[in-house]
Formats: C-alpha cells, structure tokens, sequence
C-alpha cells in the first residue's frame, strides 16, 4: 500500500507539539509584514512518528546488509558514533561561543586535524569543506591561488583522466579552470604519454583518483607527480579511495599535493540517505598558507600549570571561507571517536581487509562476470554486466535483480570508461559469509541471465515498488504535493 | 575492531585469491612507501572512547550551562524528542543516496515531503533537496544566476546586510569567475532602497537577507520591482522560522529563496551539520543545482518517487555542470521535515510568535536602560541590533561572569560597529533569564 504523504494525513485542527504560554507581554505584529496564508500540515505527534516510522520501512540500509557500493564506500557505522556526537558537551554549543567555552571542541578539531595529516602525510589540514565535493572545490582553489602568488596567471590547465568521478571536472569547472580529459592506459592507469603532452606551462595541476575508480593502484602515480611537478604543475588527489591506503601508503609521500577526506566514507560517519558528509582537505607544507580560514591552532602554549589555549588562526594567504562557521562539526565528533576506537594498528588493519574482501569477491566472480582490467585490486573492482550470449540483459537487470535477493545492488554504469558498468566495493566491515552469500546471489544472477532472462528484466519483484517510470518523473515535473501551488493562489 | 575476520577466515580468503600473505596484495604500491607506521595514540575499546569524548565534552560550556543570547545565523531552539528519535532510525541514517528507488522509497517520499513543506514555507514553486548551509546555498544562487544569463550580466549585488560569512563564501566560490560583486560598502541603516542604484541591465542577481544579519525585516517589494524592471533575478536569504509570521518571499516576488535550516529542529553542534535551503520558480527548475525528487508510477501502476532531472548533475554534465554538488544534507533536510511536520501549521506559528514577543520584551527592556538604544527602528523578529555605552567584548566578558553567553560583537564584521551588539532571544529564553540580563547589562553601564 502507497503511504501517504504529510499534506495529505494532514486533518484541520490537529496538532503535535505545543509549546509554553507566552510569560512576557505581547508585541504588536507589524500588519502590512504580516503572513496571511499558511498552508502547513496539521498532524498529531502519533501521524508523525508513525508516517515517518512507515517510510523509513521502505528503505534499504547498511544496518540491514550489504551496500556494495563502488566508490562510496558504505561501511558500518558504528553506534558509539551517534552517542558520541550527541553529548551535551558538543551537541549544544554554539559556533560564536568566546573560545575560552569551547575549548573542549577545539582540542578535538586539533587532534582531529593532526590525526587527518598523519594518515594522509600533510603539512597541514582543514575540516571546513561540508562534503568530498566541496573539498574538491577547496583544493582546486588553493592551487589557482597557488598559481596566481606565483604569478604564474596562464596555468588555468587540469587534467582529469577519464575513469574520474564528475565531480572532478565540475569542479575545475567552478574554480574557472580549463578540463583536459587524459585517457587511461590498458592496464588502467593513467596513459604517461597523453599526460606527458599536456604538460607544459598553462598546466595547474593534475586530478588523479587512487586506487582509481577501477579499484586499482595507478602504477605510474610516482612517475605521473614527477611529469606534473617538473612542469610547475600541482598533484590533486581524490581522496574517495582512501578507504585501501590507511597505513598501507600516505598519499602524501606520493607526490599529491593536496587531497580531500570523505569523514563519510573512510571514517564511517552515516550517509544519512545523502549527507551530511564532511570533505576535510589536507596540504602539502608550500600550501599550507592558502588553506581557508579559519583553522584551529594552539595561539598560546601552556606550561606545567595551565594548559594551552586552543583558538582560531587565518593562512596568510588563505583562499577565504568555504562554509559558514566551522564545519561539520558532528561528523567530525564521530570521525574522531572512529580513529580513537582503531589506532594506528586498526586503521591498517581496516585498509588491508577492504582490500582483502574485494579481492576475495573478485576470486569468486571472475568465472562468472568479464573483468576489464584484471590485475589484484585494492577495495573495490569493476565488472562488466553483459555477456555476449545473453546479449537482452544489461547491468541496470543484473542490479535490479539483486534486490530481489534481499541485497543493495554495486554502482553500475560507472565509471564510464567500462561498458555495463559494475563497480563493487564491498568494505572491510563485511564478513567471509556475508561476501559467500553475495558471491552465490551474483552467480545465480549470471545463470539467470543466460537461462531465464525475462526475470532480470521484469525485477525487482519484492520490493516495495518496481522498475519506476523515469521518463514520466522528468517530464511531467511534479515537485511538491500541491501547498505549494496553493500557496501561489493565495498570494 | 570491527572488521570481522578471524585467522581462518582471513587464511581461506588468502587461499582463495592465490597469494600467500596479505602484503602480497600491496605489490602496486611503490615498496618506498610502503606501511609506513602511523603515529596515532593506540585503539581504545568502546568504553574507554566514550570515557575520553565524556571529559572532552565537558570542558566545553554549553548552551544549557550558560544563557544563550547568541545568534548570529545560529539559533537556540527546542527540539522536540520525535525528531531525534526519526533521525536514529539505521533505516534513514545509515542509507546511502537513493539512486535505486525501489529500494529507498523512505529516503525518496522524505525528500518529496521537505521539497512540498519547504516550497509552502517560502512560497515558491519548487525546492531542491538541500544545499550544505546557508552560506553555500547564496553561492549557488549566484551560480545560477550567472548560468541562467549564460554568463552575459555579470554583475551581482549583494546587500551589506546580508550574514558576512555568507558573503565571505559567495567570494570564494567566485574567485575564479568574472562575476562582479557591488554593493557591500553601502550604508548599513539605509535600508533596501539603497540597492536600487546598483540594478542595471548588466545585473544578474541582487541578494538580500529576510530577516537581514542584524534582525531587521523590510519590505522588498519594491526592490523587487525594481529588479525585475532590469531584468535581473532577486535571491532573499531567509530565516525559516520567521516565515511563519512574516510574508514569505513568493508573495513579494523573489526568483531565488535561499536559507538556513537550522532553526528547523537541527541542533547547533557548534557550527554543522545544518541545512541549506534552496527554493525558486518554476521556471528556473532545470537550471538549478542539487537533487531533486519527482512524482511517478512504478510498473504495477503504484504512485512513487525518484531522483529527477539528474542531466543537470555533475554525475552526467561533467565539466558542463553548473555545481558540482552531490552529497548533500540529506538527513537534515528529514530533520526539519519531522520538526515542521510535529510542529504544524499551529506550533511553527505560536513558536515563532514566542520568538517575537520575547524578543521584543528583551529589547524593550535593555533600551529602557541608560546608554543602550536600539541601533535600529525597523521591525524584527527574534533578533535586534544594540547600542551599548561599552565595547561589546567588555560587556559580554561581564555577561559571562554570569553564566551569560551574550550578543554578537557586530564590530567583529564592521568596523566601527564595537558597540553593537547583535542580540537574540528565542522561546528557549524565559523572563527571568532576559530579565537577568538587563540587570547584568545595567550594572555594567553603572560601572
């Protein structure tokens, strides 16, 4: 059954929460300011709880099983998390307390920063950037900015080699920067030669994604930062993949000059159906003067008796505010309580088991799917999902199909550089049976497509809904329930 | 801890991918490089973890501690318990994006009902799905309204009136366009009309606040005339909550509506995650950023919901997009949609009435002491503007001797202003704390 929505349980003259009788004397509203018509629901607190209670039943998530998917890496999200963010001590502070008040913020967001630097090899880190995107955006600008101090005005160049998230591009975009697409090569790195073309002195900087959405280590990352660097250029690293590299390699030591963290992938603060994320930025030491404003530093050391006291510093040069106040705050509380609760002993052991159970899937699959690019790969690989002998099923069937197995289908048709694309990332907090059973699902499917295909096709089966009808969702463009439309005949 | 691997279960997967130890696995990562050892305190168990966020915690003076008179952007607000209590839901939090919407029609249908409320708060025809905060969701309008004019009006008028860290990203985002931005040395007490100068055929926007930073609610009627007559489009930043009172920006002819959601249930977390609002005509929907969920049919003929128009996203556009958004503040946007939901028609009105009358009361009574004025006549919400006969970092020094967190130092922004304060009061203020302010404030004109 379809539930409904809020507008439509809404009854006139119900009411959830109420709130205390005013106890000052009453101010005159200004009439001609005033708002006539509000065409709010009017729902008791039982319809509430229990319409959102309804839909949240509707939804798929990690608390449920496995959610393979490629490059978002959706790994549990430990509960002390949630406890931790929601300590009095964090939840109820204000972002413009006097420093003194919050000290015990500060301290984490140090710490947390001095952690970010260590596992990612920067000089310096800031935790303002809401999401991977807005990092990305960060990092684009400190380099143009970079550039332009130099006055190197002409470098408006980037390279994106073409296995790259979109973000990567609409970013460059943004900052006013030039895309030049670089293909990959045939064991999936990035082609040296076509990068080698590019860089001469209208070059700002390279993006490179790795292990690269193909889920493999790019074997010329060294060689490529050095063509990149030679020719005054900057190393931009997508730091979506950081999940495989925890104590295995800092990006850093790689040559990348700046990266951004995804507090929502590599350090399992919730995706919350969409955000928030946090995309925290770290920098190379001649960087760490463009960094947005403001970061946390110690501004007066301590002594024996009295402890130091944390407070806000602006870069020299800093490219400005990204977002307003501090950041993401929240995320960052369980990010921290995520590193505490690893060390450095469990954050390796992290990296090595994402890695560990892509492989172990991929062992499993390989019969069954093409593998494009087959070589040991990091946290996550990429199947095709079509066979020439069932040439009517296409990876969007295969996925549909999952759901039908109590399962959240991989990515698919990403990245684009794979025909019927299956990107799988299973991470590490999956066990050795959950990945068996995943495995046995996938080769049934591949069975399926090849003896009964009309039941990919017509899946999923048992969902709440099926296949829907996006054609219709796009051109008929309906947006809202309707109180906003009533709202424009009042007005 | 909390890989689940036990020795045999790692030694039969090791076996079954064909290599012997797990470092075999690292062969691409240049062996230099390789495993370097992390210098990071050693693994806590649970307990002790919340142990050590438990005495971090403390060190900070909360709102709940101090009486809050600080806002800014950032309200003080009850939430009520049913909103926390949807948002911990493993079935809400812990989902991804919902780009397979048989499997996420919670997610989907949540998003419809906050698109559907925000559209009705505002007033205007559609709502996206949300931007990060209020600052990010004024760059995107800007954004937009560079792209809608293909880049041939290029310049932007923002108010000086609008929250300072709003402009100061709406700057960053556009260090690489060649958007000009005009308007923010204007005179602060001059009201809208001061705007209009400003408005010519080579405009592309004119942002204002609603109400603007120092609380003051005008009338942008007029403004908006005269804006439409260039052909420019007009972004009003809002307060959500104070639309349940005042006249919401639809009605007066706004293109864009951009706000911050965090009055809307969300708590403060010193500083995020919050909300970014962003709502505009329908005219303008294919050139707005972020996602947006739409109405269909599934193949059994059920109605349901599913991400739409996503040819504007970066996922397809690439380089051609005109943000690059794509996690956004999903599980905020369901918070406020609880709160507005629980709240209603009747609750987000007697609320924001709440809001107004104390407020009014405070200031009232702080301009009724020697050296204090209202910096301002013009009509506000829950938020005003003071003349103190000190420096507000004095006064509030004071005020925190008394377990006062006081106003905003507006001279922090602009110079000159060292003596006004910005200060807000909510429904979370009752009598006796406004009246316990005015009496701290007066002793500090007696000192």
């Amino acid at each position: 059954m379809t539930e409904p929505l809020l507008c439509e349980l809404s009854v006139p003259g119900r009411r959830g929460v109420r709130f205390p009788q005013p106890d000052v004397p009453l101010a005159e509203l200004p009439k001609e300011l005033a708002r006539q018509h509000f065409p709010m629901p009017e729902l008791s607190e039982v319809d509430v709880v229990r319409h959102f209670t309804r839909l949240s039943k509707l939804n798929y998530c990690i608390d449920e099983g496995m959610y393979p998917l490629g490059s978002c890496t959706m790994k549990y999200n430990p509960k002390i998390n949630e406890e931790t963010a929601r300590l009095p001590g964090f939840a109820n502070l204000h972002p413009l307390q006097p420093i003194e008040t919050v000290q015990g913020a500060l301290i984490l967001m140090y710490e947390l920063q001095e952690m970010l630097k260590e596992i990612g090899g920067f000089a310096g880190v800031t935790l303002q950037p809401a999401a991977g995107a807005q990092g990305e955006l960060t990092g684009v600008l400190i380099i143009r900015a970079y550039h332009k101090s130099r006055g190197d005005l002409q470098r408006t160049k980037v390279l994106i080699p073409d296995s790259a998230h979109g973000t990567n591009p609409a970013t460059s975009a943004m900052s006013g920067m030039q895309v030049v697409e670089i293909p990959s090569d045939a064991r999936g790195n990035v082609d040296l030669n076509a990068l080698r073309q590019h860089c001469d002195n209208t070059l700002a900087g390279l993006m490179l994604t790795n292990p690269n959405t193909l889920g493999l280590f790019d074997e010329n990352v060294l060689e490529a930062a050095r063509l990149v660097h030679e020719a005054g250029g900057l190393v931009y690293g997508d730091g979506a993949n950081l999940n495989a590299l925890m104590g295995i390699v800092r990006p850093g030591e790689l040559g990348i000059d700046v990266m951004h963290f995804n507090l929502h992938k590599t350090f399992s603060t919730p995706h919350g159906g969409g955000g928030p994320g946090s995309g925290p930025v770290g920098v190379a030491a001649h960087l760490v003067d463009f960094l947005p404003a403001p970061i946390v530093d110690i501004i007066e050391e301590g002594d024996e008796e009295t402890a130091p006291l944390y407070g806000f510093v602006t870069p020299p040069k800093t490219i400005g505010r990204v977002k307003s106040f501090l950041g993401q705050f929240g995320m960052m509380v369980r990010a921290y309580t995520y590193i505490r609760m690893n060390g450095p002993d469990g954050l390796r052991a992290v990296s090595e088991a994402a890695v560990l159970n892509a492989n172990y899937l991929l062992s499993k699959l390989r019969d069954y799917y093409h593998l494009p690019y087959d070589r040991i790969c990091m946290h996550e690989f990429v199947l095709e999902g079509v066979w020439p002998d069932a040439p009517e099923v296409h990876a969007l069937d295969i996925a549909k199909r999952m759901m039908d197995y109590g399962l959240h289908p991989p990515t698919n048709y990403f990245p684009l550089i794979v025909h019927e694309a299956l990107m799988i990332e299973p991470t590490e907090t999956e066990s050795k049976q959950s990945l068996d059973n995943f495995a046995d699902v996938m080769i049934k499917i591949a069975e399926e497509a090849h003896t009964q295909p009309e039941l990919l096709k017509s899946a999923p089966h048992i969902t709440p809904v099926g296949r829907l009808d996006e054609v219709k969702a796009a051109k008929e463009l309906v947006l809202c329930c309707g109180v906003g439309a009533l709202e424009a005949e009042a007005a | 801890m909390f890989v689940p691997h036990t020795v045999d279960d790692r030694e039969a997967m090791l076996q079954a991918i064909g290599v012997k130890r797990l470092e075999d696995l690292f062969q691409d990562v240049p062996a230099q490089h390789r495993f370097p050892q992390l210098d990071l305190p050693p693994a806590l168990t649970e307990m002790e973890a919340l142990q050590e966020l438990r005495e971090i915690a403390s060190v900070n003076e909360t709102t709940q501690d101090l009486v809050c008179f600080l806002g800014a952007g950032a309200y003080n607000h009850y939430v009520p318990a049913a909103v926390d209590s949807i948002l911990r839901r493993g079935e809400f939090y812990t989902a991804y994006t919902p780009y397979q919407p048989e499997v996420s029609q919670g997610t989907l249908q949540a998003i419809f009902d906050y698109q559907s409320l925000i559209a009705a708060l505002t007033g205007m025809d559609v709502s996206n799905a949300s931007h990060y905060d209020g600052a990010t969701a004024v760059a995107e309008a800007v954004s937009m309204a560079y792209a809608n004019f293909r880049g041939k009006r290029a310049k932007v008028v923002l108010s000086p009136a609008l929250h300072p860290q709003y402009r100061q990203v709406v700057h960053t985002y556009n260090l690489g366009t060649p958007i000009q931005f005009v308007g923010e040395d204007l005179d602060l007490q001059a009201g809208p009309e001061a705007l209009l100068p400003y408005i010519d055929n080579n405009t592309a926007l004119v942002i204002v606040q609603y109400p603007d930073f120092f609380g003051r609610i005008y009338d942008y009627t007029k403004l908006a005339e005269a804006v439409h007559a260039a052909g420019a489009l007009l972004s009003v930043a809002v307060n959500p909550l104070a639309l349940a009172i005042f006249a919401p920006p639809g009605q007066f002819g706004a293109d864009i509506v951009t706000g911050e959601g965090q009055p809307l249930g969300i708590p403060l977390s010193y500083g995020g995650p919050y909300l970014g609002i962003f709502a505009t005509k329908q005219e303008y929907v294919r050139k707005m950023a972020g996602r947006l969920v739409g109405e269909t049919v599934d193949n059994r003929g059920q109605r349901a919901y599913v991400l739409t128009l996503t040819a504007r996203e970066q996922h397809i556009r690439r380089e051609k997009a005109t943000s690059n958004i794509c996690t956004n503040q999903g599980l905020m946007a369901l918070a406020s949609t609880v709160y507005m939901s629980l709240l209603g028609k009747e609750g987000l009105r007697e609320v924001a009435e709440l809001n107004y009358h104390k407020a009014h009361y405070a200031a009232q009574q702080i301009t009724a002491l020697p050296g204090y004025s209202l910096w301002s006549n013009a009509p506000f919400f829950n938020e005003f503007a003071v003349r103190c006969p000190k420096p507000v970092s004095e006064i509030n020094a004071h005020l925190l001797d008394h377990d006062i967190l006081g106003g905003y130092e507006l001279g922090q922004d602009y110079p000159g202003m060292e003596n006004v304060m910005l200060v807000a009061v909510t429904e979370m203020n009752s009598r006796e704390d406004i009246d316990l302010l005015v009496d701290v404030l007066s002793e500090v004109s007696h000192d």
